[in-house]
């Protein structure tokens, strides 16, 4: 279960660049719940996600995850209970490093590093088998140095990494959003798989009207740094993108024409 | 000029060479793995000798006083990475901070004199530079061959464990790491202190090589270190992609650099002159990968242009 109360983040503050981009959100995701966040640029979503990641401190509410305060731990402490993969295919590994190496850090999210072998034989026979069920054949491949890989195939590798030790909660951060639309397609399949197949708590921020009403159980649209609506249920499996359109403009009382980035 | 006084100062070049070498392979630690830019070097390659200098005319024994200087190196490491990490000072300035207060702390140590003698027919020593041309087990390339297998080993396994990879995770990727939940700014710490403990081990055997420390002893040692990395690279980049390979290539670039020292100082350079030329060289090196990848933007460009 994720709490998150109140959250305020304001950045520059008291400059002419004031911003602030988180303004009293109040969410709660239930064990399974797969929510789709969806507003136009500058909404608070990625904010949002960095805020439950703690990349920074906030200014205001707290955090909670399965009924433990996290708020005051930091970025690497909080990253037990997360998964995470970002927009740039780039952020999420370590490009220098190889593929196994990599699946090998992230084996260790939330483990005490020790002077043990950074990765095992046993552990290289795991990441075979993961890597296989990608489908892209890159358990051939598993002392390549990851810079090699393609964005696409760099996005699923951060996905298996993401969720290869079960976390309580993934977020995914327009994931998708650097990928030829075909690829997207390939990695948003794959991550509804692995969501569905371990029963996954996940925050999935997008640009994307479609992608937000095909996939998940929920759909929370942002504006202005507040949740202006949370739809789940019968009535998220009803949700079509002009309705969508309706009920933005309704609840922001903004021309949608106005916030075209929703479109894309 | 006499081709034989040039192959006489071989050994001499190639011993400190190895000697160097050892800085350099710590300083491929900072610059390569942690993408830290460390100039605390310059410090810290005159503190080692001075804490073995003086401990060991204290009666302190050779190998107690080294691990002592190789502990006071990590020391120095340590208030780099805490005026990074705690005090959010950028790394250049960092390392330059903690560079300047050992010079006074170096003076300090060495009892306020410039330099400090040990003399190897009263003291055990390590290695020394009269025994450059002898064929026997105390000759310094004999010994630095085996301290270098020593530490490349230990440096080879170390970056194999769980927290080494976490080390080079940190460099390769902050944000990737942090999201693993590796805590980075203790990881920059630590690899400060493993890279200025490996040139404080550099400095102690260099001032016993030369049976004497001196205050300005590192001056210029980044440039050194940058050099020898970089020749490596540049030579043996595409040879050696074995992390113990990389780590000798870095021990034979520093050799590389002391042989082509000696060869132009036989050609007639003024020794004064030696600081200009390897900053030179250094920054030539530095700017080929920059104007290679802008020659090939160019290319790019170009038959871009022509196939429109």
């Amino acid at each position: 279960m994720l709490e998150l109360n109140a959250l305020r983040k304001v950045f520059n503050p008291r400059t002419v660049n004031e911003k602030i981009a988180l303004d009293g959100v109040d969410l709660r995701l239930e064990d399974g719940d797969f929510v789709t966040v969806i507003g136009g640029n500058g909404a608070g979503k990625s904010t949002l996600l960095n805020a439950i990641a703690g990349v920074w401190p906030l200014d205001g509410g707290s955090v909670r995850i399965d009924g433990e305060d996290v708020t005051s731990l930091v970025e690497h402490e909080r990253a037990r209970w997360l998964g995470r993969v970002f927009q740039d295919p780039m952020t999420g590994t370590a490009a220098t490093m190889q593929i196994e190496e990599n699946l090998a850090l992230a084996m260790r999210r939330g483990r005490k590093r020790g002077l043990r072998r950074g990765i095992t034989r046993a552990e290289r026979e795991l990441f075979r088998g993961k890597l296989a069920d990608l489908g892209l054949g890159l358990e051939d491949r598993m002392s390549a140095k990851v810079g090699l890989l393609s964005g696409g195939q760099r996005q699923a590798l951060t996905l298996l990494m993401a969720t290869m030790q079960r976390p309580r909660l993934l977020l995914l951060d327009e994931h998708t959003a650097a990928l030829d639309p075909r690829t997207a397609l390939k990695v948003l399949e794959l991550t509804d798989r692995i969501v569905r197949e371990n029963h996954l708590m996940t925050l999935m921020v997008t640009h994307n009207m479609r992608d937000a009403i095909a996939y998940g159980n929920r759909l929370v649209m942002m504006y202005e740094g507040r949740v202006i609506m949370d739809i789940s249920g019968e009535e998220k499996r009803a949700l079509t993108v002009p309705m969508l359109l309706e009920k933005f403009a309704l609840l922001s009382g903004d021309d949608f024409a106005s916030d075209r980035a929703l479109l894309s | 000029m006499n081709v034989a006084v040039l192959l006489n100062a071989m050994p001499g070049a190639v011993s400190q060479g190895l000697i160097w070498g050892v800085m350099a392979i710590g300083v491929y630690v900072t610059y390569k793995i942690l993408d830290f830019a460390d100039l605390t070097v310059d410090g810290t390659m005159a503190l080692g000798g001075a804490v073995c200098v003086m401990l060991m005319m204290r009666g302190v024994p050779m190998p107690l006083a080294m691990l002592a200087a190789v502990l006071a190196g990590m020391l120095a490491g340590l208030a780099t990475g805490l005026f990074h990490t705690a005090m959010g000072i950028p790394p250049i300035l960092a390392g330059i901070l903690t560079q300047l207060s050992l010079y006074s702390i170096n003076l300090w140590i060495m009892g306020f004199k410039a330099n400090q003698g040990i003399s190897v027919t009263k003291y055990c020593l390590l290695v020394s530079g009269r025994n450059v041309r002898a064929l026997a087990a105390n000759n310094p390339i004999f010994v630095m061959a085996i301290v270098h297998a020593a530490l490349i080993g230990l440096l080879y396994w170390f970056f194999g464990t769980e927290k080494g990879c976490a080390l080079r995770a940190t460099g390769a990727n902050e944000r990737m790491a942090r999201a693993q939940g590796i805590n980075t700014s203790r990881g920059k710490v630590l690899g400060l202190m493993i890279s200025n403990g490996i040139v404080a081990l550099s400095s102690a055997i260099l001032s016993q090589y030369q049976g004497a420390v001196d205050v300005n002893m590192g001056r210029g040692a980044i440039v050194i270190g940058l050099a020898a990395v970089i020749i490596s690279e540049v030579l043996f980049g595409r040879l050696f992609t074995n992390f113990a390979l990389k780590l000798s290539g870095v021990a034979i670039g520093a050799v590389l650099y002391y042989i082509v020292l000696q060869f132009v100082l036989w050609l007639g350079l003024d020794t004064n002159m030696l600081k200009l030329l390897s900053a030179l060289v250094v920054a030539l090196f530095l700017a080929v990968p920059y104007w290679n990848g802008r020659f090939r933007a160019n290319m790019a460009r170009r038959e871009a242009r022509q196939n429109a």
